[in-house]
Order: C-alpha cells, then structure tokens, then sequence
C-alpha cells in the first residue's frame, strides 16, 4: 500500500503547497509513490479518511482553523509542516499585538462581516508537530528531500546552521563585511543556499532563526555598519515575526 | 414552492479556500454567492510603517502563485511615489520576469487545474495516468521553463528575491540568460502544441456581453505597464483607477468585491486582455488562435483555456526577444531619496489587473496602502456567469451541474489568497 497524503492550508499564500507541483521532474513520480488523497490545490478529491503523513501549510488565525488543526493531528501518523507560516506564524504575525479591531477596520467597510482570531500562530502552539520545514518559502530541494527520508524512515537532512556557512561555501562576498550592508545571515535557518548574497543583497531570514541564534550580537554589529535601530527591528519582524528569537531581537528595538 | 440548493463546501483546483452557493426556487436561479472564507491577513494593515523599500518582498507573499505580479505592481506605485524613473533596461528586464511568471501560472492553471474539467478527472495526476500523460508531461516542461526564467532573473521561482524598488539588486548575467533561451527555444513548440491540445476540447457554447478591462500599452501586449482601458470607451492613467472603480464589502466573503463606479461588473485578466489588445500579439500567437478556432473577439470564458495557452505561447517569445537584446547594466538600481508622497502602480498578473496605491511619510515609511488583487475585481462577474450559464441545466443531475459550476469559476484561474480581502459550492433548492 502506497502511504496516504493529505495536503492542508491554513492562512498563507500557497506558495509552499505550490512547491509540490513546481517539482516538475519529479512530481509524477511522487505522485507513483504516494498516494496524493486530498490536496485541494490539485485535486478534487475529498479529505476523508487517515493520512500516512500530513503536510500543513499556514498559520492559525481564526476559531475555524483552530478546531480544524486538531482533527487534522488526529486522522494524521506524521504531521508535518511546510514553510514559516506553519512553523513560526508568517508575515500575518505582525497582527500579533496589535489592535485587531482596528486592523478590521482598516481593511474592511463592515468589521461585523469579518471573524478572526488576535493573533497568527504556528501550528507546534496547537498540536504535536513531528517536523517543521523552513523557508517563506520552502526550498524544493528540501521538500524532496524530505518526501525521500519520510518513505524511506529516516530523518531528512536539513541543517540547522547559519545561512552563514552555505553563504561561505558558495563563495560568494560577505555582503555585510564587505558591502557593509544589514544581513541576517549569521542567525538565519540555512536552507536557501544563500540565494541573496548571491544577488549582491543582505539576508532577509525567510527561513527563520538558525540553532542557538546570538541575534544580539548581530544587532550589534548592524548598529556599528550604521543600520538605524527602527531598521533592524524591522528586519526581525517579517516573514519569521513570531519565531521566539526574532520577536525578542525586534521587541528590543522597539 | 420548490426549492433547491446546490453547493461546493471547498472549491478544489484554485489557490486558496471558496465556497459557492446558487439558491433555485421553482426552477429559476434567484441568488448565486461566491464566497471567499480564506481567513483574513491583512496586509494593508500591518504594511503601515514599514519602510517603501519593504512593499515588494511584503506584498509578495500575499499569493504564492503571482508573487512577481505584486512585486511589479508594488515597485512601479513606489517609484511614483518616490519620483524615480527606472531605466529601460531594468523595465524590459522587469518584463522578462513576468513572462517566466505568465508561463507557469499559466501553464499551471490551464494543464493542472483547468484541463480536468473539460475531461473529466478529478486532478492532473488522474489524467496522467489514464492515457494525457504526454500533455501533462509537456505542461510539466513548459512550466518547468517558465519557471526558470523567474529563478534566472529573480533568484527563486516562489517570491523571487531580486525585485528592488529603483531598479534591481543585481543585474543577471547575459550568459544565465542565453542558457534559458536555449530552453526557450524547445518551449515555442511545446506551447504551440499546448494550444493546438487546448482546441481539441469541447466548450460550452455560452458568452455574455462582458465589460473588459485591461491594461494597454502603446506598443507592447499589456503585462508590466501601460494605461487602463476597456470596451466601453474607458481609457484613462493607472493614476485615475480609484475615480472609475470601487471595492464593496458584502457578507458573504471576505474579498472585497470590484464594481466600476457606475455599480457594473466587469472582467479583468486573459479573456479581457485577448479582446482588447489582439493586434499586439505576436504573428505566431495569432496564428496558433486562429488554428485553435479562436477569433480577435471571444467572450465565451470556457475558451480563456485556450487564450491562456496562447499568451503562454506569446510570453515564451517575448520572452526569447527580451533575452537575446539583453545587456547587462550597472548600476542595477536608481538611487532613493525618501520623500512623501502618493504613488499608483497597476500591472496585469496572469489572472488579471493588480492595483497598488501607497502614501508615503517625508522618512520613506508607508502611511497606507490599498492592494486590489485581480480576484477581487472578479468576482461579481463570476456570479453574474453563474446565473447566466447554469439556469438551463438545472433540471439535470445535481455532480452534474456542481461540475458545471465550478469549471465556470475555473475560468477565472480565481487567486482566492490574493483575493481575500473567496470558494464552496451551493445549490439551494430550498
């Protein structure tokens, strides 16, 4: 029996489930090894039944998705998440803390319409998450990688050391020692293979914090090159705003 | 009284979550509701403060799937605003990214999401594996191509990383260029054989006198920019956008709906496109329409299949022009100099019209942003095509007409991500 795939969207932007039909060599052979049972994206199939392993995409933002998560871990061996939203809460995070009333009220003419909850929070708040994939988004690469280790038992191979060190082995210039510009490099999730300082461009943590971070050190250093303090908090609150060592570091530059 | 209700709880095949429900009493359609429940994420909210230079790589992830889209409508209002004018070749480089994002999006929706429709399967992978595998493979390619011009020019397919406002972060290399045009090369007959595939489909045979709305430009088929136009006599600066249309709030989505300011419904994306800018298709791609059955004039949307396939056909060889006539420039990005001020940008995503409209504070950090996703603009015309399309089918078998309903929503290649700010269906028969 092929394993069953559930594919699930939370709040996001579809861009990680994307990922699985942007594998264009490879997505037909999954598809021989998999059985792909619900992935609305692709399919109309329905989402009945348990899953071998599901795959969340998305964020948690309203009552509905709450409730929903939980019959997901529920019908699911391996649950696995796809991307920041569903590991650390995405760009939709920024919500976090701030007046939600008056967010509706920016968006929308009839607030009344529009039921969300206060915050946006990673999927591992809600249930047991058995293995969180990086990125905003994802790097397809590691998706294959980890669709491999899954069928075959064995834990995938996704570092977790510093964007730093792919940074390093591609060779490129270190855009912040030598180009003097802000990168997040040194506390960043590798993942990407250092897709920015290969554009000449700082690393903006898409895939989140890396191991053990020092992100005050960094913060330091960003000072020191001349980064004003409301920059460097930005820097911290984008796609991974919510990950507990990004939230600290832009928190202290308030 | 009889009453019936028809609905679709998910809408499958569509980026993102919808719902649809069309309300029948004593055989006569007298409610459709397209409804976007994708939870609210609120960009326009919280893009407030953050720096102008942020909007492109932000507004990105509102969609996945058109991220380039975003970028390129988020940079140009920008740079209105900031008052910079972008060299021509970092614009024409800016086009090459967006035909790499027309390609896959394309090719995505028509082969992947669309296609099963017509043939009655419930996913691409079913068609693969009972006798289309050789369409589904050449989709697979030209996508694969499409989506390597985007890795090529912004660094990854999903929200690419060089898009700069001013410019770019760093011009790409000629020689990474011409190693995608040699795939390019292939691509021209891939995607003449995904249109001549797409002809041999069968359509419904129903069109409705739309209003089209698209960009238009003086020389080149609408994409990166141009003036907004329409078949009703419209032709006005992507400045004026908030004069000629409005967003509605109603309570059966969380998208906001676009009317024009007279209350109508209009069509934005391929359809509209084809209709009002035929004559600047390429020779080839008019050829590969008229093969395929298509006129200069079209209004039955079960064909934007086959006009999607055709602008991917067109976007693979403005793609190969725009390569071959590339030079690297340097410096890649204008300089920046904050300043306030209000800036409009519009571009054409692949499903249709994107609008940008920022304020900016003296320091360059954004004081509001207002983003009206293709989608959005769409969907009182999906209800409208749902009325008008499915009121003499309703006596027959309720998968059939659900079918029907949702292939016709897929006509649309609804963005429900972008839009929310959409899909299930229901048929009410009371």
């Amino acid at each position: 029996m092929k394993p069953r795939l559930g594919v699930f969207k939370f709040s996001s932007c579809d861009g990680c489930q994307l990922s699985l039909l942007d594998c264009e060599d490879e997505l037909l052979a999954i598809a021989d090894a998999i059985d792909i049972a619900y992935f609305p994206e692709a399919t109309r199939k329905d989402d009945v039944g348990h899953y071998d392993i599901a795959f969340v995409e998305g964020s948690v933002t309203t009552a509905h998705e709450a409730e929903l998560i939980q019959d997901i871990r529920a019908r699911s061996s391996a649950l696995i998440t796809l991307g920041a939203c569903a590991t650390s809460g995405g760009i939709q995070a920024l919500k976090n803390g701030a007046d939600t009333a008056e967010f509706i009220a920016t968006v929308y003419a009839h607030p009344d319409y529009i039921s969300t909850l206060d915050t946006a929070t990673p999927i591992s708040d809600h249930v047991t998450v058995d293995f969180e994939l990086r990125g905003c988004p994802i790097s397809k690469h590691q998706l294959l990688e980890l669709v491999a280790a899954t069928l075959a038992g064995r834990a995938p191979q996704t570092p977790a050391h510093a964007t730093c060190i792919e940074c390093k082995l591609a060779g490129h210039v270190c855009v912040m020692v030598a180009g003097g510009q802000p990168c997040l490099g040194p506390v960043t999730h590798a993942g990407c293979g250092a897709l920015c300082p290969g554009f000449a461009r700082g690393c903006y943590g898409c895939f989140g914090p890396k191991e053990t971070p020092n992100t005050a050190a960094l913060s330091a250093r960003l000072a020191a090159n001349g980064t004003a303090r409301r920059d460097i908090g930005r820097l911290f609150s984008t796609f991974n705003t919510n990950a507990p060592a990004f939230r600290a570091e832009a928190k202290a530059h308030d | 009284m009889t009453e019936t209700t028809i609905k679709v709880d998910m809408l499958a095949r569509v980026e993102g979550e919808g719902a649809f429900k069309v309300v029948v009493r004593d055989g006569r359609i007298v409610a459709t509701e397209f409804r976007i429940f994708e939870p609210p994420r609120f960009f326009e909210a919280f893009l407030r403060g953050r720096d102008h230079s942020e909007a492109p790589d932000i507004t990105a992830r509102i969609c996945g799937i058109c991220p380039v889209a975003y970028q390129m409508s988020a940079v140009q209002a920008m740079e209105m605003a900031l008052g910079v004018e972008v060299s021509q070749p970092a614009r024409d480089l800016r086009r090459l990214l967006y035909c790499g994002e027309w390609i896959e999006s394309h090719v995505l929706h028509a082969a992947m999401l669309h296609a099963p429709d017509f043939l009655g399967y419930a996913s691409a992978i079913d068609m693969a594996n009972d006798g289309h595998g050789d369409t589904v493979r050449l989709a697979l390619e030209l996508k694969k191509i499409g989506n390597s011009i985007v890795s090529a020019v912004g660094g990854r397919e999903i929200h690419p990383i060089n898009v700069k406002v001013g410019g770019w972060w760093k011009a790409p290399r000629k020689s990474d260029l011409m190693a995608v045009r040699d795939d390019l090369l292939r691509a021209l007959d891939l995607a003449e054989a995904f249109v001549d595939f797409t002809a041999g489909l069968s359509f419904p045979d129903k069109e409705r006198d739309y209003t089209l709305v698209s960009l238009k430009h003086e020389t080149d088929y609408p994409m990166y920019e141009g003036r907004i136009v329409s078949n009703r006599g419209l032709d006005i600066g992507v400045e004026a956008f908030n004069a000629h249309f409005v967003e509605n709030h109603v309570a059966h989505s969380n998208a906001l709906q676009g009317r024009t300011a007279a209350g109508e419904a209009y069509l934005t994306g391929p359809v509209a496109r084809y209709n009002l800018c035929h004559d600047q298709l390429s020779e080839r791609a008019r050829a590969a329409a008229r093969r395929a059955g298509l006129d200069a004039r079209c209004l039955n949307p079960y064909r934007s299949i086959t006009i999607r396939a055709v602008e991917a056909l067109f976007a693979v060889e403005e793609a190969i022009r725009l390569i071959e006539a590339y030079e690297e420039f340097d410096p890649a990005c204008v300089d920046i100099v904050p300043r306030a001020g209000v800036g409009m940008g519009a571009t054409e995503a692949p499903r249709g019209l994107l609008y940008h409209q920022y304020a900016l504070a003296g320091d360059g950090s954004i004081e509001t942003a207002q983003i009206v996703p293709p989608t959005a603009q769409n969907q009182p015309s999906i209800e409208a095509d749902l009325e008008s399309f499915i009121a003499d089918v309703l006596d027959r078998p309720e998968e059939e007409i659900q079918l029907l309903c949702e292939q016709t929503i897929r006509n649309y290649d609804p963005c429900i991500s972008c839009a929310t700010h959409f899909l299930d269906l229901t048929i009410d028969r009371g």
